[in-house]
């Protein structure tokens, strides 16, 4: 969470990606570079534009589920508790 | 020629020469070759080790491009067990918000999913609470832990004092019918936090009672692959390899005593598991460079045929690191490094 370590993993659980393919595939949806993803303040710039939560999250920014419904839209992820979320808040 | 600082199994300090290093790096890796009939490391990556070995920093890190995803086990309890008094829901955050966790890992503190089937009510909506105060994945997880099936604390009779005696076919018979209640255990649980909404399940410390529970966590990821095929299923290994405490249990034709974890891994790929955890036991009489080599050889055994991502278990008394509550940072991250950059690793 410091980068954008919970994406790539995101990308390994969810695809079983490889540690390569997943970065590549994160750093291309958030279009960054590959070494980009490994620093904390290039990241955290890039996580607040997006609306994909940082570590220290503040006033009005996007926090805990907020945030992975924008993840989940970025990365082209199914998360199975924004699914849950989006049934719990549709009648 | 200057000394280099070292360390047992054990954790205790020594020092020792550059040529010392090399000849335990060398008889580490043949012995996990002779023993896994895998390939040794070759002289480059022995003479990597050795360069991170003798490196005098107390921690080091991996070389920029190196940098692999972590995920934890049974994050909350080490808080509790720690007497840090927060509940799992705070100790989620900590790990998030303090440590920039890339993963999050709930467990019960009774790591097991025999005992949490009957908690598993309250553990859901803890979950459903978790997942929507933090951003990292959050994976459940918890052990086959297949000992909890046999008398006097399962239904079971006892093969432990089954085999002494020589009732073979007795106690083959009960771990054959511990498998069959502890993937029914394990599928429930694991169906129920994952309709709750977990990022992914955890089959942790599979083998540990020997093949019987490693056949029971195999059947465990099938039967939840198929029934949720979006499922994400990490499964962690017990050990080096799994011991044949019933002897002649089979997974799809192929006999699980004494597989080791390159051999597990493609069962594991079979079933469709989505990360694979390695675990290399650590020998406390040896040195660490014997023991890390001896780790890395196996672990790359691995890396080398894996098609999913591969999380080696790092730290005390596995993957090469001593065998301490508290391991020390320098062989902790001294190890780690050369771990993921030999074996190339996805995550630890």
């Amino acid at each position: 969470m410091r980068a954008a370590g919970d994406l790539v993993a995101r990308m390994q659980m969810a695809k079983a990606m490889k540690i390569g393919d997943a970065k590549k595939y994160v750093a291309e949806r958030l279009g960054v570079s590959i070494a980009d993803l490994t620093d904390p303040i290039i990241m955290t710039e890039v996580r607040n534009d997006l609306k994909l939560g940082t570590l220290h999250a503040g006033a009005r920014s996007a926090k805990g589920i907020e945030a992975k419904h924008n993840i989940a839209e970025l990365l082209d992820l199914d998360i199975n508790c924004v699914r849950n979320f989006k049934s719990n808040t549709t009648r | 020629m200057s000394k280099i600082f070292s360390r047992y199994g054990d954790g205790t300090p020594f020092e020792t020469t550059e040529k010392e290093l090399m000849e335990d790096l060398v008889a580490g890796t043949q012995d996990a070759a002779e023993r896994g009939k895998i390939d040794p490391l070759s002289q480059d990556d022995l003479d990597h080790i050795a360069d991170i070995m003798k490196c005098r920093y107390t921690a080091v890190g991996v070389d920029p491009g190196y940098e692999c995803v972590l995920t934890y086990d049974g994050a909350p309890i080490k808080l509790i067990r720690t007497n840090v008094n927060v509940d799992r829901l705070q100790a989620l955050q900590i790990y998030e918000k303090l440590m920039g966790a890339d993963t999050l890992e709930m467990g019960f503190v009774d790591y097991s999913y025999k005992p949490i089937k009957h908690i598993v009510t309250y553990e859901q909506p803890l979950m459903e609470q978790a997942l929507l105060s933090t951003t990292a994945p959050i994976i459940y997880g918890a052990q086959p832990n297949l000992g909890l099936y046999s008398q006097p604390d399962g239904p079971f009779p006892n093969p432990a004092e089954l085999l002494p005696a020589g009732r073979i076919a007795e106690a083959k018979e009960s771990y054959e019918k511990a498998v069959e209640e502890a993937v029914r255990d394990m599928v429930y649980v694991a169906s129920a936090m994952y309709e709750s909404g977990a990022d992914g399940i955890i089959l942790d410390t599979v083998g540990a009672a020997g093949d019987a529970d490693a056949l029971a966590g195999l059947k465990t990821a099938q039967i939840l692959k198929a029934k949720y095929p979006d499922i994400s299923i990490e499964m962690g290994m017990a050990g080096e390899f799994v011991l044949g405490m019933h002897g002649s249990l089979e997974f799809e034709g192929v006999r699980l005593a004494g597989l080791y974890n390159h051999q597990m891994l493609e069962l594991a790929e079979q079933v469709g598991v989505d990360i694979f955890g390695t675990v290399m036991n650590t020998n406390t009489t040896e040195s660490a460079a014997w023991n890390l080599a001896r780790a890395i050889t196996f672990t790359k055994s691995c890396t080398d045929i894996a098609k999913i991502p591969i999380h080696a278990n790092m730290g005390m008394g596995v993957g090469g690191v001593t065998v301490n509550d508290h391991t020390p940072i320098d062989i902790t991250s001294k190890a780690s490094k050369a771990m993921v950059e030999v074996c190339r690793l996805d995550g630890l």
